[in-house]
């Protein structure tokens, strides 16, 4: 749920364009995994300022909590003991939506207007147009949206398109404490991640770098690697994300095909008839089976 | 009309029954599928109470469907099992198609373009239940991994497609065929009509009074 409405530049099930007059630079979050602490403030801020509460969980021994994504916790630290060339690394990956500059979500979505797409870059559901389907889940290369058991609605992160439509951070980046979620536009958070990169590489991390994957376009949620040539050390984040080619077939040339096969069926058996009539007794057999008698 | 001793009985009244029960079903699940398939068909979610109502009712349409169809599969399997006098058949449709039914191999109850159409629907039916169960998520998606759910995603709107696509054929079928529907409504067919269409049939049928 989102205040904007003019500088809407996608929109789920919907083949004319939405109103997009505005324009807002594109907008982004870099989280720069080398200054995270694992605090958990930016979970915290998630749910307060969204109003979202989670069950109480079970421990599991292990620091995560809870230990996935759900309807209520739009982001989830997940946390990774490694050994790399450095020796032990503890490497804290903020999970939750990356805001795809082509969002597999929104390609799936059936429901008209259920899934936007900012001119900011940020990805929003609507859910009172959500029927529910779960075709996003299926269309997201970094499953992220949650089906809600209340409501069978599915729910993620807005990027605080609420706040940022008034001019405001997300809440997780307010809330950080050790600075390592900014937010900027994309651009600059580009120069900001380039300097942070310089630093990681001139103390050792040589492979650092920018987690921006093209597979998908580039997304609004960035990460500063450490390890760049690694990305599934972090929790299995995929090292080139991309909407599956079957989603593609599914929700891209399957349909007109599909609409235009059915069509052409109809039409060609409605001028069949047209031009060559029914297909009656003829009179010769009416005599056959007269004489038979 | 009723009994007519002049007439041939094709179905019997469950068959008929069974028949349009599968029918109604296959049209409810292909229109609340096509909205849920096809952003231009949206509109027709609004017979089903919405699009949640919709993405709600349309799984269990296909489990109807399932039970209505398998009890048709399971009683015409065997007169639709095909025969080399049924690919000659589907051979020649062009020559039928074009009015001329004189060369036409002799068919017997069901004839090659009926039993091809028999067994494509069963297998459209098979890939739409597996797949659609896949699909199914309220219940079953979050037992399988993601990329089943993609495969199953692209497999339920090919096999829905080829299976609407060759549904409209059979209605044409039934349309341009002359009496076929009355065959289906009532039970029976004039012998006139078996002897055109059913020779092979037909001689069976009046052999079997004799």
């Amino acid at each position: 749920m989102a205040l904007q409405s003019l500088d809407i530049i996608r929109r789920s099930a919907t083949s004319t364009p939405s109103p997009s007059q505005r324009r807002t630079p594109e907008v982004a979050k870099l989280i720069d995994i080398s200054k995270c602490i694992g605090c958990k403030a930016c979970q915290v801020a998630c749910m307060e300022w969204n109003d979202t509460r989670d069950k109480v969980g079970v421990n599991r021994g292990v620091l995560d909590n809870p230990m996935d994504l759900t309807d209520a916790s739009w982001t989830v630290m997940r946390y990774a003991e490694v050994e790399t060339n450095r020796g032990l690394e503890w490497l804290i990956r903020k999970d939750g939506c990356m805001h795809c500059a082509e969002p597999g979500c929104l390609k799936a979505c059936p429901a008209p207007g259920a899934i936007v797409q900012y001119s900011n870059g940020i990805v929003d559901f609507h859910e009172e147009n959500c029927i529910g389907c779960g075709y996003c889940i299926t269309g997201c290369p970094f499953n992220i949206p949650r089906l809600s058991k209340r409501d069978s609605k599915v729910y993620k992160c807005t990027l605080c398109s609420d706040r940022v439509a008034v001019g405001l951070e997300p809440a997780c980046v307010k809330t950080c404490p050790t600075g390592a979620i900014v937010f900027g536009t994309k651009e600059d958070m580009k120069r900001h991640a380039a300097g942070r990169i310089a630093d990681l590489k001139s103390r050792g991390f040589a492979m650092a770098g920018l987690y921006d994957p093209p597979g998908v376009d580039g997304t609004h949620v960035m990460y500063v690697l450490q390890h760049a040539d690694k990305p599934g050390i972090y929790n299995d984040l995929p090292k080139d994300p991309g909407i599956s080619p079957m989603v593609y077939l599914w929700k891209g040339i399957a349909k007109p095909l599909a609409s235009i096969g059915m069509g052409l069926v109809a039409l060609g058996a409605f001028f069949h008839f047209v031009i060559k009539g029914p297909n009656e007794v003829s009179k010769e057999t009416e005599k056959e089976v007269e004489d038979e008698k | 009309m009723k009994n007519d001793p002049k007439k041939i009985t094709r179905y019997m009244a469950f068959e008929r029954a069974n028949h349009w029960l599968s029918a109604i079903l296959f049209i409810l699940a292909a229109l609340s599928g096509l909205a849920l398939f096809q952003p231009a068909f949206v509109p027709l979610s609004q017979l089903f109470g919405g699009g949640t109502w919709t993405r709600i009712l349309h799984p269990f349409i296909g489990v109807a469907m399932l039970v209505s169809f398998g009890v048709m599969a399971v009683s015409y399997w065997k007169p639709n099992i095909m025969t080399p006098a049924d690919w000659e058949w589907l051979r020649r449709v062009p020559e039928l198609a074009g009015g001329d039914d004189r060369n036409m191999p002799e068919a017997g109850k069901f004839n090659g373009g009926q039993k091809m159409l028999f067994w494509l629907l069963v297998i459209c039916m098979a890939l739409l239940i597996l797949s659609g169960i896949v699909m199914w998520r309220a219940y079953f998606s979050f037992i399988f991994p993601l990329w089943l759910i993609a495969l199953a995603s692209v497999i339920h709107a090919i096999a829905a497609t080829i299976m609407i696509a060759l549904l409209i054929f059979h209605i044409y079928a039934a349309i341009w065929t002359r009496e076929s529907i009355d065959a289906m409504m009532h039970g029976q067919v004039r012998r006139a009509w078996a002897k055109q269409h059913h020779p092979a049939w037909y001689r069976e049928m009046i052999g079997g009074e004799k």
